[in-house]
C-alpha cells in the first residue's frame, strides 16, 4: 500500500523532526530512517527533503551545520532546537486529535480490516 | 569511474542552472547522489547503474529545483533566469508600453483639467498621482491576473478616494490640503502593493517582496529621472541656438508626461530586471548603515551631553521622520538581503547601532515636543508628524529588541521580517486617516 502524496506531505514536518529528536543526523540518514520506519510505504522523493530542512532551518525548528563524514567528505547535519520540540510536540497533539477522531468513526462503521490494525 | 565524475559533474550543472540551488545546496544533494550511488555499488549494482538509479531515486531535477526556488524565493528574486520562449517575449513589453502610454496621456488630460477649473497647482500637486498610481496597480492586476472581487475592490477604493478629496470643501491654502496631497501617493501606492502581490495579503513573502520592489522602483525611478534630466537639459542648450525660448512649451508637455510614464517603466524594469543584476537597495544600505550608524551615534551623544537646547519646531520634528524613515528602510533592505538562515553578524550589531540611537535621539525631541503641543494644542500638521514619528518608534523600538533577541540567538531572523511585513498595514492604515480623517476632524483648515 502507497500512502496517498497528500498525506506523506502532511506528515513530513513531524517526521523530520521526531528522527532529529532521536539525534543529530544528515540528509540521506534521515530518508534511510524513513523507509526503515514505514516499511517502505511512505514514498518519498529524495531531492524533496532539503528544500523541506531548509525551510525548518530557517523557522528556527533546526540548526544546521557542515561537517565531515567518516569518509572525509563535507556534510551537512541537522539538529533539533527547542522550538523545534515544541512545534512537534504540537503537531504531535494534532496528529493524536486526528487520529482519534477518525478511530472514532471507524470503530463504529465496520471492524478494522484484516492486517491493518497497529 | 572517470565516466561517473563526468555524469555526476553534468548532474551538479543541470542542478544548479536556474539560480534556486546554490552551491552549497548543490554540494548537499552530491554528496547524498554520492552516498546513495556507493551503497547501490556495495549491493552489486555496476557505477552507471548505480548512477542512474539514485538519480532517479533523487527526483526529476527541475522539480528539485522548483521546490527549492519555492524555498528560496529571495535567491530568485536576485538571479532567477526566466526562459521566455522566443515568441512570447514581445508581449509583456509591448503591455507596459500600454499602460506607460495611457498614464502619459492621463496625466495631459490632468493638466487640462486643472487648466480649465483654473485652481491650477494646488489641485493638479494634490491629484496627480489620482492619474499614475491607479495605472500602475492595473498593470500590476493585469500582468498577475488578480480574480475580479479584487479589482473590483481595489477599484472602488481608488474611486471613494478620489471623490472624497475632491468633495472636501478645503479651505484654501488649508494645511490639510496640503497633507492629503503628501499621503494620498502613499494611500495609493499601498494599492499598488495590494495589486503588485496579487491579493495575497497575508503572505509575509510576498509581502517582503513587495518591500524590496519597493525600494528597487525608486532607484530605478531616480536613475530614470537622471537621464531625463539630462536629456532635456541637452535638448534645450542643442535647439537654443535655432528656437531661441521656443522649447519651454515642448518642456512643459514632454516632462509630465515622460514623468508618469517613467512610474510604469520603472516597475517594468524591476521586474524585468531583478534576475540581471543584483538588487541596489540591499547594496546601498550595506554601505550606508555604517555611515548612519557613526552619524547618529555621535548625534545621540552630543545631545545627551549638551541637552536639548535650542527650541523644538514641527520642520526639526519632520527632520526627525525622515531620519527615523531613512533608519527603518536601512533595516528593511538590510533584512531584506539577509541570507534568511545565516548567522547573526556585524551587520546586524551595526544595524542595532544604528536604530538604537536613532531612537535615543527621538526620544529626546519628543519629549520636548509634547511639551510644546501641550502647551500650543494640536493642529492637523502635528498630528501628522507626530503621529508617523510615534509609528516609527513603535516598529523601531520592536525592531531592537528583536535585533538583540537575535544576537543572543534567542529567535531567528524571520521573526525581524515578519514583525516588519506586519506592521505594513499599521502604515497603511495612519496614511488613509490622514488622507480621510484628518481634513473633517480639523475643518478643512
Amino acid at each position: 500500500m502507497n500512502i496517498d502524496k497528500d498525506l506523506v506531505a502532511a506528515m513530513a514536518t513531524p517526521l523530520v523532526l521526531a528522527i532529529l529528536v532521536e539525534g543529530t543526523s544528515y540528509g540521506y540518514a534521515i530518508l534511510k530512517r524513513v523507509r526503515e520506519l514505514s516499511g517502505g510505504e511512505v514514498e518519498w522523493t529524495d531531492g524533496m527533503l532539503y528544500p523541506l530542512l531548509h525551510r525548518l532551518e530557517r523557522l528556527g525548528y533546526v540548526r544546521a551545520e557542515w561537517g565531515v563524514s567518516p569518509e572525509g567528505r563535507r556534510r551537512k547535519y541537522y539538529e533539533v532546537t527547542d522550538d523545534g520540540r515544541a512545534q512537534l510536540a504540537d503537531q504531535r497533539k494534532q496528529w493524536a486529535t486526528a487520529n482519534r477522531t477518525l478511530g472514532g468513526l471507524w470503530e463504529l462503521a465496520a471492524p478494522t480490516p484484516a492486517g491493518a490494525s497497529a | 569511474m572517470n565516466s561517473l565524475e563526468d555524469q555526476i559533474g553534468e548532474w551538479r550543472a543541470a542542478i544548479l542552472r536556474g539560480g534556486g540551488v546554490d552551491a552549497t545546496d548543490a554540494e548537499e544533494l552530491e554528496g547524498h547522489l554520492r552516498e546513495q550511488i556507493s551503497d547501490l555499488e556495495s549491493s552489486g549494482l555496476a557505477a552507471d547503474e548505480a548512477f542512474l538509479i539514485a538519480v532517479r531515486r533523487l527526483g526529476q531535477v527541475d522539480l528539485i529545483t522548483a521546490e527549492f526556488a519555492r524555498e528560496h524565493s529571495d535567491r530568485l528574486w536576485k538571479q532567477l533566469v526566466i526562459s521566455h520562449p522566443a515568441d512570447e517575449s514581445r508581449r509583456p513589453l509591448l503591455t507596459m508600453l500600454g499602460f506607460a502610454a495611457l498614464t502619459a496621456v492621463l496625466i495631459q488630460v490632468a493638466r487640462l483639467l486643472a487648466g480649465v477649473t483654473q485652481i491650477e497647482s494646488a489641485w493638479f500637486l494634490r491629484d496627480v498621482s489620482l492619474f499614475v498610481l491607479p495605472v500602475l496597480a492595473a498593470y500590476f492586476a493585469v500582468l498577475r491576473r488578480i480574480p475580479w472581487v479584487w479589482a473590483v475592490v481595489l477599484g472602488s477604493i481608488v474611486a471613494v478616494l478620489a471623490l472624497a478629496v475632491n468633495l472636501f470643501p478645503f479651505a484654501p491654502g488649508a494645511s490639510t490640503n496640503l497633507l492629503v496631497a503628501i499621503h494620498l501617493p502613499i494611500v495609493l501606492w499601498f494599492v499598488v502593493g495590494v495589486a503588485y502581490v496579487g491579493g495575497d495579503l497575508r503572505s509575509s513573502a510576498a509581502r517582503m517582496n513587495f518591500i524590496r520592489f519597493t525600494g528597487e522602483w525608486l532607484i530605478y525611478y531616480a536613475l530614470i529621472a537622471l537621464g531625463g534630466a539630462v536629456l532635456l537639459g541637452l535638448t534645450a542648450l542643442v535647439l537654443e541656438p535655432i528656437a531661441p525660448g521656443g522649447t519651454d512649451e515642448v518642456f512643459e508637455w514632454v516632462l509630465p508626461s515622460g514623468a508618469a510614464g517613467a512610474v510604469i517603466v520603472a516597475a517594468w524594469l524591476v521586474e524585468a530586471k531583478k534576475n540581471v543584476i543584483e538588487n541596489i537597495a540591499p547594496v546601498l544600505t550595506a554601505i550606508f548603515t555604517p555611515l548612519f550608524a557613526v552619524m547618529l551615534l555621535v548625534a545621540a551623544i552630543g545631545y545627551a551631553i549638551t541637552g536639548v537646547g535650542r527650541e523644538f519646531d514641527r520642520d526639526l520634528l519632520i527632520v526627525f521622520d525622515i531620519l527615523l524613515l531613512v533608519v527603518l528602510g536601512l533595516v528593511l533592505y538590510g533584512i531584506s538581503a539577509r541570507n534568511s538562515t545565516g548567522k547573526a553578524g556585524l551587520a546586524d550589531v551595526l544595524r542595532l547601532t544604528a536604530v538604537g540611537a536613532a531612537i535615543v535621539l527621538d526620544a529626546l525631541v519628543l519629549v520636548s515636543m509634547l511639551a510644546r503641543i501641550s502647551e500650543f494644542g494640536f493642529t492637523a500638521n502635528r498630528v501628522a508628524a507626530l503621529g508617523v514619528n510615534l509609528l516609527l518608534l513603535v516598529n523601531l523600538a520592536v525592531t531592537v529588541w528583536l535585533i538583540v533577541r537575535l544576537l543572543a540567538r534567542r529567535s531567528p531572523a524571520i521573526r525581524l521580517e515578519r514583525w516588519q511585513t506586519g506592521y505594513l498595514p499599521v502604515f497603511a492604515g495612519w496614511v488613509v486617516l490622514v488622507v480621510l480623517a484628518l481634513p473633517p476632524l480639523f475643518r478643512f483648515a
